[in-house]
C-alpha cells in the first residue's frame, strides 16, 4: 500500500482541516493533497530516479515525501550538517536524482554528477503553480519509499531501505484514522533526515493533526513555538528534553495545552524523565523505542505506565520508568542468547523483531532473515510482564570476566550524584578481565574519583563500580543527540596507549 | 480476482474503494453491495447503485477483516455499499488504541 494514500484519505475525510503550518495561516488537507500532486507533476518532468532533500525542516518536507511517493521514486533526506565533502559524497551515491535543496545550501552541493538541483523556493512555488495543478499522474508501483542514511559512526553511512508497505503498515496499524481532535497540533523538531521526522509526517497526516515544523531545534525556539502555536503533541530525543526543561524553569512556562510528549532515539536518563514528570504533571509521557530499520516505533511505554512506575510501591513496577514498555500489538519480539536460544525473563540477549513494518534492509545488504526475523543489534531483556529494557548496542555492552554489564545502569547511578552533570560508561580493554568499566564524567561542581566510586558502590554490585574515572569538560554527541561512544572509547584507549608508551 | 497486498479495488455500485492490507489464504471474491469489486483503474458501469438496507455502508478509514480467509482491507473511500467476500460480510477491525509516539 502506498504512503500517498494516507494523505489522499485524510484529504477526503478532513478536507478543510488545517494540515500544516502556523495556526494563523495553515494549509488545509485538501490543499496539501493538491500541492503534493502538483509537486509530483513538477518533479516528474525532471530526470532522476530518487528525490533527495537537503535542508532544514520546512513545509517542503511533507510535500517532498508525498510527491516522491506519488511518483514511485525513493525519498532520500540527507544530513545537511555534514561537512561539505561528506555531504557531496553522499549526494553522489543517490545519482541519478533530483535534489530539493534549501536556497542557502545550493552552493555547497552544486556540480555533483548526475544530480539536478531544485532550490527549495522554486520547488514550493511549483507546488502551487496552476500549470501543475490537476496534472495527470500515472499510477506508480509502490516500492521503495524512503532511503535513510545511517549516521555512519562506524564507517561509511549505510542507506537503509524503507518500502511503502513497511511505512504504511506501521501507520495504519498504530494510528486511528482521523482520530485526532479538532485543534490538535504536533510539533516536529527532529531533523528531516531522522526516521522520526518521516514517521511524524505520515502519522500526523493519517491521524488528522496539524503539523508544525521547527526549522532547527533550539530549546528556546521549541518552547516559544509550543506555547504560541498551542502545540498538543510532540516528539523529542532525550538530550532535547533536558534542555527544554531548563528553559521551562527559566521562563516559568508550563505549556498548559501540551497533552502528550513522546521521547526516543536514545537512552533517557531516569533523572531527566523524573524531572519532566514533576515539571509537566498534565502531560502524558510516552517512551517510544524503535530503529530506522523498523520504520520507527516497535515498543511503547505509555502515560499510564509512567504514572504507575512513579507511584508504585512495587520495585519491579517502579523500575519500568527505565524500560521502553511493551512491543506494539501485531509485532513479535524475542530476546535471544548468544546461541540463538530464547532468553528467560530477566536474562539479557539480543532483541529480535518480526512484523510487517520491519525492513531490516540496506542498499546492497539484507539483515532480515527469510523467516522475517530481524536482529536489532540492541541488547535487552524482558521482565515478567513483558516490559522491555534496552541496555544499549550489543557492541557497547561491557563484558567483564564473562559478566555482561550494561553501561546505562551505571550511568543512571552516577547521574544521581549531585556533582555529575553528564556521564558515559564504557568498557576498555583489560588484560585480566577482558574489559573493565570506565566512566567519563562531566561535573558541575568538583568531585573526586573515590567519592564517585563509593557512590556507585552504595547502589550497585561491586563488579559494576568503574575502575577508571576520567573527567572531561563535555562528551561527544552527534546532532540528533546520540552519544558517540566509539569516538569516546577511541580517545580513551588512544590516550592510555600513549601514556603506556611514554611510561615504558 | 488476485487480492494482493497493496492492490486497490473500487465498488461497481457506489463510491467505495478499498486497499488490500493482507492477502487471503485462498482465492475468493471481494464484493461491495453484493457485486464483485473492480480493479481501481476500471470504469464503473453506469446506472448501478448499491442496494439499500443490505448491511452497513463502507466507512472511510476503517479496517475490514474476514477471519475465515485472513483477508484484511482498508477502506480508502467511503460508499453506500456493504463490503463482503463470497457473500460473507466483512467485519470492522477495532483499532488498537496506542499512545501517539511520533
Amino acid at each position: 500500500m502506498h504512503t500517498a494514500l494516507l494523505l489522499e484519505m485524510a484529504a477526503e475525510a478532513l478536507a478543510d482541516r488545517p494540515a500544516m503550518g502556523p495556526s494563523q495561516a495553515p494549509v488545509s488537507y485538501a490543499q496539501l493533497w493538491a500541492r503534493a500532486r502538483a509537486a509530483a507533476a513538477a518533479i516528474s518532468r525532471r530526470p532522476g530516479e530518487t528525490v533527495v532533500h537537503i535542508g532544514l525542516n520546512s513545509p517542503a518536507v511533507p510535500l517532498a515525501i508525498f510527491a516522491s511517493g506519488l511518483l514511485g521514486r525513493p525519498y532520500a533526506p540527507l544530513n545537511y550538517r555534514l561537512p561539505d565533502d561528506d555531504l557531496r559524497r553522499l549526494l553522489a551515491r543517490t545519482a541519478p536524482a533530483t535534489a530539493i535543496v534549501d536556497d542557502d545550501m545550493v552552493a555547497r552541493v552544486a556540480g555533483v554528477a548526475g544530480i539536478e538541483i531544485i532550490p527549495r523556493s522554486l520547488f514550493e512555488a511549483g507546488a502551487t503553480a496552476d500549470a501543475h495543478l490537476d496534472a495527470d499522474l500515472p499510477f506508480a508501483e509502490p516500492d521503495i519509499a524512503v532511503l535513510l542514511f545511517t549516521s555512519g559512526t562506524t564507517g561509511e553511512p549505510k542507506a537503509a531501505i524503507l518500502r511503502h508497505r513497511h511505512l504504511a503498515s506501521y501507520v495504519i496499524s498504530t494510528v486511528d484514522f482521523a482520530g485526532a481532535e479538532e485543534g490538535e497540533a504536533a510539533l516536529v523538531s527532529v531533523p528531516p533526515y531522522h526516521i522520526a521526522g518521516v514517521s511524524a509526517v505520515l502519522t500526523g497526516v493519517y491521524g488528522g493533526r496539524r503539523i508544525v515544523h521547527l526549522p532547527a531545534f533550539t530549546p528556546e525556539a521549541w518552547v516559544e513555538v509550543a506555547a504560541t502555536e498551542g502545540i498538543t503533541h510532540a516528539m523529542v530525543v532525550p538530550t532535547m528534553l533536558g534542555r527544554i526543561l531548563q528553559v521551562l524553569d527559566e521562563r516559568g512556562e508550563s505549556l498548559p495545552q501540551l497533552q502528550a510528549l513522546s521521547y526516543g532515539g536514545g537512552r533517557m536518563p531516569t533523572s531527566v524523565i523524573e524531572r519532566a514528570l514533576a515539571r509537566l504533571p498534565h502531560v502524558g509521557f510516552v517512551n517510544a523505542y524503535g530503529l530506522t530499520e523498523t520504520s520507527s516505533t516497535i515498543a511503547v511505554l505509555g502515560p499510564d505506565d509512567h504514572r504507575a512506575a512513579r507511584t508504585s510501591d512495587d520495585a519491579a513496577v517502579r523500575r519500568r520508568l527505565g524500560s521502553v514498555g511493551r512491543p506494539l500489538p501485531g509485532l513479535e519480539l524475542e530476546i535471544r542468547g548468544p546461541g540463538g536460544d530464547l532468553a528467560a525473563p530477566g536474562d539479557p540477549g539480543e532483541v529480535w523483531v518480526r512484523g510487517e513494518q520491519i525492513s531490516g534492509e540496506y542498499v546492497g545488504r539484507k539483515v532480515i532473515g527469510d523467516d522475517g526475523w530481524f536482529p536489532t543489534n540492541d541488547s535487552g531483556w524482558l521482565d515478567e510482564e513483558g516490559y522491555l529494557f534496552i541496555e544499549g548496542r550489543l557492541d557497547d555492552v561491557i563484558v567483564r570476566g564473562g559478566e555482561n554489564i550494561s553501561p546505562g545502569e551505571i550511568e543512571d547511578a552516577l547521574r544521581t550524584h549531585p556533582a555529575v552533570a553528564d556521564v558515559a560508561v564504557l568498557g576498555v580493554p583489560d588484560d585480566e578481565w577482558g574489559e573493565r568499566v570506565a566512566a567519563v564524567v562531566v561535573t558541575s561542581t568538583p568531585a573526586n574519583a573515590d567519592e564517585l566510586r563509593a557512590w556507585v558502590h552504595g547502589r550497585l554490585r561491586s563488579t559494576k563500580v568503574p575502575t577508571d574515572i576520567l573527567f572531561r569538560a563535555e562528551l561527544p554527541y552527534n546532532d540528533t543527540g546520540k552519544l558517540l561512544r566509539r569516538v569516546l572509547k577511541g580517545q580513551i584507549v588512544a590516550a592510555k596507549d600513549h601514556k603506556d608508551a611514554v611510561a615504558s | 480476482m488476485e487480492l494482493k497486498p497493496g492492490s486497490r479495488w473500487k465498488s461497481a455500485v457506489c463510491a467505495a474503494e478499498v486497499v488490500v492490507v493482507r492477502a487471503p489464504t485462498g482465492p475468493l471474491t471481494l464484493e461491495c453491495g453484493g457485486t464483485p469489486m473492480l480493479p481501481a483503474g476500471a470504469e464503473r458501469p453506469e446506472g448501478a447503485a448499491a442496494p439499500v438496507g443490505e448491511g452497513p455502508s463502507a466507512l472511510l478509514g476503517k479496517r475490514y477483516a474476514d477471519t475465515e480467509s485472513g483477508l484484511e482491507a482498508l477502506c480508502a473511500k467511503g460508499g453506500a455499499g456493504a463490503l463482503s467476500v463470497d457473500g460473507r460480510p466483512l467485519l470492522i477491525k477495532d483499532p488498537k488504541k496506542l499512545p501517539s509516539s511520533d
